[in-house]
């Protein structure tokens, strides 16, 4: 926990994007989004323990991390889906420390989830004119005249099928949003995040399930998201997709942010192979099981050698021998 | 068997003022649950307040108006003692509350202190005049064959069937706007609508009071051509009235009142056909008083056998609930 090694490395490094030195924590020169001793505890667990972080305005932010690193709480509590035990954070100058995650919305953060959240009932375009903001005919009084609404209706309509084209979704426009392929989910959900025309768009997991011709284009949509000014920040497993899109990668192991920087250096950092990768990133764990110390067969090994009465009735039950990779191997032939 | 009487009864019933209560009442669970997703298990209860606090100020001597506002009024405090603690919850409480609150409100009306306002177990009656005194039609008997009514029974059965146009227009009005596009969002999954930055809480308490409202002027209608009876606002009554909504389809404007008039009909036809088989002999093994309970055990077969095999109703898409999500 505490005692994982500082990413610093020995040579002082700096960054445009980077007031001062880069490390774990670092002041943006430009950030959208600063958090302050963000944490959230379940039971015992510190899902998440954030002294200081702050996110670049402009850029695509990589928040990378093994499973359980807190990624996703992190994303629930900026947005108001999770309240923190303690922390402040503010969105362009604005706090949003306790603030609904309607209003988060409203304020240009918006989110999408990791287990996509279409709505499978509604066509393609509902789903995508429910993201537009300010609507007028989303009032109770006002919706019963439809005169008050319709030409606001026509332009988010357009606005709509401008990005259903952009995303080929646009053959699907009319299908219900349940018929769609999962790949096809997330891509409506990017989209529809899209029609409010966010300042910060927060993607989780933007690629989980999506099949890698589909993962080509949301790679280019996120980059284009970049040219038109939109920040982005998103949860992602794959690193190959984080080497080849982002600007800036933010580590989190153990609910700490245990480093960030450039992508180019972020993975040679030893915190983050360690973290992210363990101990044996560079070793099959397959070799492992065979030749190294194997903590389920050390076990094995032990309590057998402790009570040897196990093994008698092992053998009078008519097990075989303790299972070991050599064995299992005959087994497979 | 009187045939002719049999089926006169039962095409009676396609426009009595009951089967447009309960094609009100339905209206408004449409929306709670059909469009909105709210679990609404205690309808019978926005029947129940729009009836006594319809009744109440009438046998005070207050004009029509204030009474029927006063039903409005008192099922709108209804709907947001409901909806302020259960609506942030998970849609299973709003379930619970619903129904046991339903308990609750016919419990109090029934209690022996509150006689002197509510009747207790006896209920009111004798709260038709404003109601008769505004009516225009002149007395007298009208219609034909099986529609033969007095000039009381036709105005009821006007205004009641009225105000079901009146909400299945405003239901639609609401459900092809925005506002309507919001809240089928809720019912898909309300936390992907407020990620995009709309107040969930705020829709599901104005969808719960839209129908609550509904419910309350569906009890009015209820109970002008008979009297006030707290034994009538059993979870029984919420029942019929989901197997009404889903019979027609939940989220669609015809099902309710399509729903409505079959429920009665086919109760009235069953009921007919049970009586006169045992007052003829035929069926002997029998009693009337069971018959009629046999037709309410039949009810809750078609609404299993409804849920099973057609849960989009008549007037459902099946596409639409075809996707599992």
């Amino acid at each position: 926990m505490s005692n994982l090694p500082s990413s610093q490395t020995a040579v002082p490094q700096t960054h445009p994007l980077v007031k001062g030195e880069v490390g774990p924590g670092c002041a943006k020169t430009d950030p959208i989004v600063i958090a302050d001793s963000v944490t959230r505890q379940f039971g015992g667990l510190k899902a998440v323990d954030v002294a200081h972080l702050e996110i670049p305005r402009g850029k695509i932010t990589a928040l990378i991390g093994p499973n359980g690193a807190g990624k996703t709480t992190m994303f629930n509590l900026l947005t108001g889906f999770d309240k923190p035990n303690t922390g402040t954070w503010e969105f362009d100058g604005k706090s949003l420390a306790g603030v609904p995650a309607f209003k988060v919305a409203r304020a240009g953060m918006v989110r999408t989830f990791q287990l996509t959240k279409s709505l499978g009932r509604l066509s393609v375009l509902q789903n995508m004119l429910l993201g537009a903001t300010g609507q007028r005919g989303e009032g109770l009084f006002s919706s019963l005249v439809k005169p008050l609404w319709r030409k606001q209706e026509e332009e988010n309509t357009a606005r709509a099928d401008d990005l259903l084209a952009r995303f080929k979704l646009d053959a699907k426009r009319e299908d219900y949003a349940a018929s769609l392929s999962g790949g096809q989910r997330k891509l409506l959900e990017m989209a529809r995040a899209l029609m409010s025309n966010p300042e910060l768009i927060m993607l989780d997991e933007p690629m989980a399930g999506v099949n890698p011709a589909l993962t080509q284009s949301l790679l280019g949509h996120i980059k284009n998201l970049k040219d038109d000014g939109t920040s982005v920040l998103f949860v992602e497993h794959d690193m190959h997709m984080v080497m080849h899109i982002s600007d800036w990668v933010i580590v989190m192991a153990e609910g700490r942010v245990v480093a960030e920087g450039p992508p180019e250096t972020v993975m040679k950092d030893p915190a983050v192979i360690d973290a992210y990768l363990g101990a044996h990133h560079d070793e099959d764990l397959g070799d492992l099981m065979e030749d190294g110390p194997n903590p389920v067969l050390e076990a094995e090994r032990k309590a057998r050698e402790a009570h040897p009465e196990i093994e008698a009735e092992h053998e009078a039950a008519g097990y075989a021998e303790p299972v070991t990779p050599a064995s299992r191997e005959e087994e497979q032939r | 068997m009187d045939w002719g009487n049999i089926f006169g009864n039962a095409v009676g019933e396609i426009i009595s003022p009951t089967t447009a209560a309960y094609a009100l009442a339905a209206i408004g669970l449409g929306v709670h649950f059909g469009y909105t997703g709210l679990l609404n298990f205690g309808q019978a209860a926005f029947l129940l307040i729009g009836a006594y606090a319809f009744a109440i100020p009438t046998l005070a001597g207050a004009p029509i108006i204030v009474a029927v506002l006063s039903a409005i009024i008192c099922s709108v405090i209804f709907a947001f003692i409901l909806g302020i603690p259960t609506l942030r919850l998970r849609a299973d409480y709003l379930a619970i509350v619903t129904i046991a609150s339903a308990e609750v409100v016919r419990y109090i009306v029934t209690t022996t202190g509150l006689t002197d306002f509510t009747g207790a177990a006896n209920g009111l009656s004798g709260f038709k005049g404003t109601f008769a005194a505004i009516n225009p039609i002149p007395q007298g008997t009208y219609g034909f064959g099986p529609f033969t009514y007095n000039e009381y029974d036709w105005w009821v059965r006007i205004v009641g069937w009225a105000l079901v146009i009146l909400a299945s227009v405003l239901v639609f009005l609401l459900m092809r706007s925005p506002w309507g596009r919001v809240v089928k969002g809720i019912r898909e999954d309300e936390d992907a609508v407020r990620s995009l930055g709309k107040n969930v809480y705020s829709y599901k308490m104005q969808a719960l009071v839209i129908g609550g409202v509904m419910g309350s002027v569906a009890g009015i209608v209820f109970i002008l051509p008979r009297a006030v009876q707290p034994a009538n606002y059993t979870t029984g009554l919420t029942f019929f009235i989901w197997t009404i909504m889903l019979l027609g389809g939940a989220a669609t404007i015809f099902g309710p009142i399509v729903g409505s008039m079959i429920f009665w009909v086919v109760l009235s036809l069953t009921q007919g056909i049970l009586y006169g088989a045992i007052e003829s002999g035929a069926l002997t093994f029998i009693s009337t008083t069971q018959a009629g309970q046999i037709r309410f055990i039949l009810v809750g077969v078609a609404l299993m056998l409804l849920v099973i095999f057609r849960p989009q109703g008549i007037f459902g898409n099946k596409k639409e609930l075809s996707f599992s999500v």
